[in-house]
């Protein structure tokens, strides 16, 4: 199994549900993040008080994922993700040892 | 306040329902804006400290109420020597008549007392933007009643005695643009002066935590402001009330417009803050002002003011002085421009028959006494506010320690926060109810 993360621009959010959603996947865990890669930030005024705002906010999505289907997932999300300027995110995957259904206590690909 | 009585020839005033009742609700008005005073102040403060920035004025409500109605309103209105008043039937308020008139108007000394309560209440509460973050609130309500004694009851006697200084030689103050603003301006910076900055002031972004709290309350303060400056003439029957409250609606607009279009050209962006600071800039300007100007130059008043104030409010990184909200840089500031300018702008057919370097025989008299009420205020008010934070600072201390101050004043002042943000309404702070049956006193 693998975990896919994706860390995207929020207002994406919907496009890549959707998109994974019409791909097979059944859930996904959604988490507000913030950070900055070559984008950085951007400048707010307060009474003529200049502040630079290093950190932007993004969308951080968690998919778990089988083997065989983690490659082509990855490329769902990020067709999905695309606007094609600065700052629209990462995906990476990592390897997942085991994963349990808390209800029915299911292990490994059948938790899915 | 007030020159002219309403008084028909040789023929003493009687109570009048209208005016009494028109008084009552512009009491009413007044003390609304103590609390959007606090919700302005709240929004522009860090999370950590919204609630003792909304605390410092409620404070205020409750400590001047009762110090006004036991000797407050008898020294800032008794007969006096000019300095300050005394008057033994108002200590108290309970030797009054219902029906005894206030000297020369039409309604009763309760309801003129409890409309000066309003402006007593307020007043001390806009030094608290300066001081954002970081003073105890033991200190700060000993601070109140001490500055309403020391410095506030002095200087409105000055200014609207009958027996007042500053009011004998002629200085306008229509509403409170000295007593008021300038007052409370440079207390505030005496105040700072002593106390020092915020830990990480130029440092870490201090960014206001709700810009809609702030317009909020800067509404508050525009809708309250109406019964501040209209109600102040203390009556309707010669409509210089209504020119007061027409000129109210037209500086403050043209305040908040300069303002935005400064900024605009100096920093690219018509900001939020910027129209809620421009509209109290007006309002702080035309309140001296408002009964002597005509609406024409209600719109130059409020322009300057306007432009003065957002010029103004940029020196305290200059100066390296933490003046938090810009109390000095919006209220000291804006009240000296509207008090100056009455000296250029007064057409003699408002309140009083002085006319200003633009009007009448264009001499500079008025002008002459604006500056000798606006300096005198202002010199008192400082050294006396700094000397006030000194004694405290000194004795219980004015400061909360450093810890307190980053980890937030809310919770080590008032042992609450703000906002609950956890998603699961509360459930994620990990904590439990711990006494809620037997009193337990908090570390606070």
């Amino acid at each position: 199994m693998k975990l896919i993360t994706a860390v995207v621009k929020p207002h994406r959010l919907d496009e890549i549900k959707e998109a994974l959603q019409a791909f097979g996947v059944h859930g996904l865990t959604v988490t507000e993040a913030s950070g900055y890669g070559r984008q950085r930030g951007h400048t707010e005024v307060y009474r003529g008080a200049e502040y630079t705002v290093d950190l932007v906010p993004k969308i951080r999505i968690e998919v778990l994922a089988e083997d065989d289907d983690a490659e082509q997932l990855i490329d769902v999300i990020v067709k999905a993700a695309r606007t094609g300027k600065i700052g629209d995110g990462k995906v990476w995957s990592l390897p997942v040892e085991t994963a349990v259904r808390v209800r029915t206590g299911e292990r490994g690909p059948d938790a899915l | 306040m007030a020159s002219a009585a309403i008084t028909l020839a040789a023929e003493a005033p009687k109570l009048s329902s209208a005016n009494t009742g028109f008084m009552l609700i512009c009491s009413a008005l007044v003390l609304l804006m103590t609390p959007g005073l606090a919700f302005f102040y709240g929004g522009m403060v860090r999370v950590k400290s919204t609630l003792n920035m909304l605390m410092m004025s409620f404070i205020s409500i409750g400590i001047v109420t009762i110090l006004w109605v036991l000797y407050g309103f008898s020294l800032a209105f008794g007969s006096s020597n000019g300095f300050i008043g005394y008057d033994s039937h108002w200590l108290g308020m309970s030797d009054v008549g219902l029906t005894d008139l206030w000297p020369g108007y039409t309604i009763p000394i309760f309801v003129f007392m409890v409309f000066q309560m309003m402006f007593a209440v307020i007043t001390p509460a806009l030094i608290s933007g300066a001081i954002a973050d970081r003073v105890k609130f033991s200190a700060w309500s000993l601070f109140v009643a001490l500055w309403l004694t020391v410095v506030y009851v002095p200087v409105a006697h000055w200014v609207w005695g009958a027996d007042g200084w500053a009011f004998k030689l002629g200085v306008i103050d229509f509403a409170g643009g000295t007593a008021v603003h300038i007052n409370a301006g440079a207390g505030a910076l005496g105040v700072i002066l002593v106390i020092g900055r915020r830990v990480g002031f130029k440092r870490d972004p201090m960014r206001p935590h709700s810009l809609p709290l702030v317009m909020l309350g800067a509404g508050l303060l525009w809708f309250g402001w109406f019964g501040f400056n209209a109600g102040s003439w203390l009556g309707n029957d010669d409509g210089v009330g209504a020119l007061m409250f027409v000129n109210t609606q037209v500086a403050t607009a043209a305040a908040m417009l300069a303002w935005l279009a400064y900024e605009k050209i100096r920093h690219g962006a018509f900001t939020t803050l910027g129209a809620a600071s421009g509209a109290v800039a007006g309002l702080v300007a035309i309140t001296p002002s408002g009964g002597a100007v005509s609406p024409l130059g209600a719109i130059a008043v409020g322009a300057i003011a306007g432009v003065g104030c957002a010029a103004a409010v940029g020196l305290k990184y200059k100066f390296n002085i933490d003046d938090s909200l810009d109390v000095v840089g919006v209220h000291m500031v804006g009240g000296i421009l509207g008090s100056l300018l009455i000296g250029f702008f007064a057409t003699g057919k408002g309140q009083s028959t002085a006319t200003g370097v633009f009007y009448g025989d264009h001499s500079f008299t008025q002008l002459w006494k604006q500056f000798a009420g606006v300096g005198a205020v202002l010199g008192y008010s400082l050294v006396a506010s700094a000397v006030l934070a000194f004694l405290i600072d000194k004795t219980i201390g004015m400061r909360v320690t450093e810890d307190e101050e980053v980890s937030g004043i809310d919770q080590a002042e008032h042992a609450e926060t703000a906002y609950d943000f956890s998603g699961a309404g509360g459930g994620l702070s990990g904590g439990t109810l711990t006494a809620a049956t037997e009193t337990k006193k908090v570390d606070a």
